[in-house]
């Protein structure tokens, strides 16, 4: 009942979405206020029914019920709770219900945050989301419901979640990357909505900004955690592997990127202004591609979902309307933006310019890669292939060398005009400090001459010095420095804190894929091994039961130069209920380092292949992306996307008084 | 004087053109390059078996672990078995470290690595099916080929 409950209030949601597409719309056709102002309680109903059918699907979870098919394969009556409502996310039905909640509430908070638009704006961007919840909704109604009855015969007992999704990481991974992905629309239908006016002017800039970078910042937060689930869970102690779902996640990222910055030229400078529609575009198409990849199965991954033709091509379809339609609007209205202002070479215009080239050919790169296997079987009587990361390594990182002595220069240029020479000139300290303290810190600590690490890393401080310099030249001349400090504007913190985040990873990316070292051994009870300058040994192997598992478990010993580090505990763990194997590795987590040891399989004799990874500066990765993240949050607390709505209450302050 | 001014930003959109021309005419050119350097085609036992593969490239290759063909070393991870397209054809593979959690004798796996000139396939990684639901593409046309074969 509980279920079928659900399922209505979709329908009903559906309905709802339809309403909120067509009825603003009507009243911007026919300049009528009323309709259009009844976009935002349509929005606050689309939300609340949708909400109300995923509090369903977790009812049903809850109370074990297996009747319902979605339950019965992602769930089992001895999951832990936590487990039970993320299993709501865990498979493709109730992950696509949970990313229809989340354009719901994208729709519902930009209905209530639209102060600063006029009526007949904010009815055409929440009609256009109304179009797209309509699409999904369709989506799931038609090829994906996830309230499916097994009836009349029903298992007793579910098939349990898949072992690898019963993580933390798992619990609030996919919510940040749908926030992420579905967030790019809110750009999307600011960009299509400004279209439709054809007036393109920096207010419409000035709108989506603030909303792209917390789609964005977003993203980056659910890509970081993506990266560390993998690192720990997935076991074998890699971070990114190039595989065509995270290549799903990075493209839009990297677009995403380039909207934030070129969002930023066009607010303040407007210029690139109709590129910058272009990428809000992408970018929003960028995320269906990534939903298509996943959800369809045509190419192989590790994430993919279970294989189903019909869903693919359902969001073949839906991207094809999306893409072509946008682009079709864009082609007749774009010839009459026009840019206002003029650059010169080296002006910060220039600069953003460049960045968002780079990162433009950087994602075609990384789309080229990820379906090149898809036009190689097409073209070749179905022969299949894979790219491999070598691809992706040699392409990608020397674009994005580039874009990084791009970001470490940009802090000093100026809007309109900056001087060449004096660019050049003032990157020679912060260069040359940069290469002497790197360098001494790499022959110290690594005793070793690695010139890639030494060159890179040296970018990367490079890039924080000049953020450094910036900050301090900005304050420098101020009678009052520290009241200063607080003076400067929330979006220029957030681009210190993204570009410094970025230098983090940098760092951690380099010395992690230079100076790491592994070693995969047959280790007996009282064996032991030595990595880089630690000891590793073996003491005793262990029975353990988890709640719906059970467990072979290691107890090794680390100690380095004869001091204790750490007892490490890998398991190797059995899911009755999947029938399931899952490798739970055990890390020893340090700021400078890591020490990974995982259990491989059960040998002879009572040895285990045992894995064990030295991860130098592997934390930084991530610590890095949440820096950026941050960065991205920062932004929007700044006071001028406020600007409006205060001015609004000090009218009303004047009438009152005039009154 | 105005004449002047339009030569030299006709000039500088020239040499913008150029620029751009230059630089993305090396990109693409880089890129499918590398491209055509880092794809592993897949190969079936059949084709293997046939001496359809290419001998020392890197390639990818799959089929079912056959029953009672998994051998492991005593002292190491070094281990042989072999993969088999449920009919006739079988290769031979070896492999040293940890195979995956999902790796057992009958199951799907997709290797990559290269053909040594023997015809046993050395691999360097080893992926097993992911989950009940999951199989790679590649396993799955060749299975349902099978399937219908039969």
């Amino acid at each position: 009942m509980i279920a079928e409950l659900g399922h209505f209030s979709l329908i009903l949601a559906l309905g709802l979405a339809v309403a909120l597409t067509v009825i603003p719309a009507v009243g911007v056709y026919q300049s009528r206020p009323l309709l259009m102002n009844m976009s935002g309680s349509l929005s606050a109903g689309l939300f609340v029914f949708v909400f109300i059918s995923i509090c369903c699907l977790a009812n049903s979870f809850l109370t074990d019920d297996f009747s319902v098919d979605y339950v019965a394969r992602n769930s089992n009556t001895s999951l832990p709770m936590q487990y039970k409502i993320s299993a709501i996310w865990g498979a493709h039905e109730g992950s696509f219900l949970l990313w229809i909640l989340v354009m719901a509430g994208w729709t519902l908070a930009v209905s209530v945050f639209s102060e600063q638009l006029t009526t007949d704006m904010r009815a055409r961007v929440l009609s256009v989301l109304g179009v797209l919840t309509v699409g999904f909704l369709l989506f799931i109604l038609l090829t994906s419901n996830p309230f499916d009855r097994t009836l009349p015969v029903f298992p007793m007992e579910g098939s349990d979640l898949n072992p690898l999704l019963q993580d933390f990481g798992l619990i609030v991974h996919p919510p940040m990357l749908y926030m992420g992905y579905v967030g790019f629309a809110v750009p999307f239908a600011f960009a299509i909505a400004t279209l439709s006016t054809g007036q393109l002017d920096s207010a419409w800039a000035r709108w989506s900004r603030p909303w792209t970078n917390v789609a964005w910042a977003f993203l980056t937060v659910g890509i970081t955690l993506g990266s560390w689930w993998a690192y720990y869970e997935l076991g074998w102690g890699g971070w990114w592997f190039w595989d065509a779902v995270e290549n799903a996640s990075f493209m839009p990222w990297l677009i995403g990127t380039a909207l934030v910055h070129s969002l930023a030229a066009s607010e303040k400078r407007g210029v690139l202004k109709s590129w910058t529609v272009l990428l809000a575009i992408f970018a929003f198409s960028f995320s269906l591609l990534g939903a298509f990849l996943v959800r369809s199965g045509v190419l192989t991954s590790v994430h993919s979902f279970a294989v189903d033709p019909e869903r693919g091509m359902y969001i073949l379809i839906f991207l094809v309307l999306v893409v072509g339609g946008s682009l079709t609007l864009f082609a007749f209205k774009a010839s009459k933006i026009e840019s206002t202002a003029d650059f010169k070479a080296s002006s910060r215009e220039a600069m953003l310019l460049i960045n968002n080239l780079l990162l433009v050919v950087a994602s075609a790169a990384v789309l080229l890669g990820t379906i090149y296997p898809l036009f190689y079987e097409a073209m070749n009587d179905g022969l299949k292939i894979s790219v491999g990361p070598p691809y992706f390594n040699k392409v990608f990182v020397p674009i994005v060398m580039m874009l990084f002595v791009a970001m470490a220069i940009s802090p000093v240029s100026r809007w309109k005009k900056t001087s060449t020479e004096r660019l050049l000139k003032s990157q020679v300290i912060p260069f040359v400090s940069a290469l002497v303290m790197v360098t001494m810190a790499v022959i110290v600590f690594a005793k070793s001459i690695e010139i890639v690490v030494i060159f890179v890393n040296t970018i990367a401080v490079w890039i924080i010095i000049s953020l450094g310099r910036d900050l301090y030249q900005k304050v420098q001349h101020k009678k009052a420095k520290i009241q200063s400090l607080f003076k400067q504007s929330m979006s220029y913190y957030g681009m210190l804190l993204g570009h410094f985040g970025i230098a983090i990873s940098i760092i951690g990316v380099v010395s992690t894929v230079y100076f790491s070292e592994e070693k995969d051994v047959r280790l007996e009870p009282g064996d032991s091994l030595t990595l880089s300058a630690y000891h590793f040994k073996l003491n005793k192997m262990l029975r353990v039961e988890g709640p719906n598992y059970l467990a072979d478990q290691a107890e090794i010993e680390v100690r380095k130069g004869g001091d204790f580090v750490a007892i490490l505990r890998p398991e190797k763990r059995f899911y009755p209920g999947a029938e399931n194997t899952m490798t739970e590795a055990d890390i020893e987590v340090g700021l400078f380092r890591d020490l990974f040891v995982a259990l491989g399989e059960p040998l002879d004799n009572g040895a285990w292949a045992v894995r064990v990874h030295y991860k130098p500066f592997v934390r930084w990765i991530w610590f890095g992306g949440m820096f950026i993240a941050l960065g991205g949050f920062l932004t929007v607390l700044d006071r001028r996307y406020r600007v409006k709505a205060s001015r609004k209450v000090t009218e009303t302050v004047l009438v009152g008084t005039a009154v | 004087m105005k004449f002047g001014k339009m030569k030299t930003h006709r000039r500088n959109r020239l040499m913008l053109v150029a620029f751009l021309l230059i630089g993305s005419g090396t990109a693409v050119s880089l890129t499918l390059t590398a491209l055509n350097e880092n794809i592993n085609l897949f190969y079936e036992p059949q084709q293997i078996v046939d001496g359809e593969a290419p001998i020392g490239d890197l390639i990818r290759a799959g089929g079912m672990v056959k029953a009672g063909s998994v051998m492991r070393s005593t002292t190491d991870l070094k281990v042989n078995f072999v993969i088999t397209d449920m009919k006739s054809a079988e290769v031979n593979m070896m492999y040293d470290g940890i195979l995956p959690d999902l790796f057992r004798e009958g199951q799907g796996v997709i290797a990559r690595g290269r053909l040594d000139p023997y015809g046993v396939f050395v691999a360097e990684e080893v992926l097993a099916k992911h989950d009940e639901n999951y199989m790679a593409p590649e396993l799955k046309k060749m299975i349902d080929a099978k399937k219908a074969e039969a």
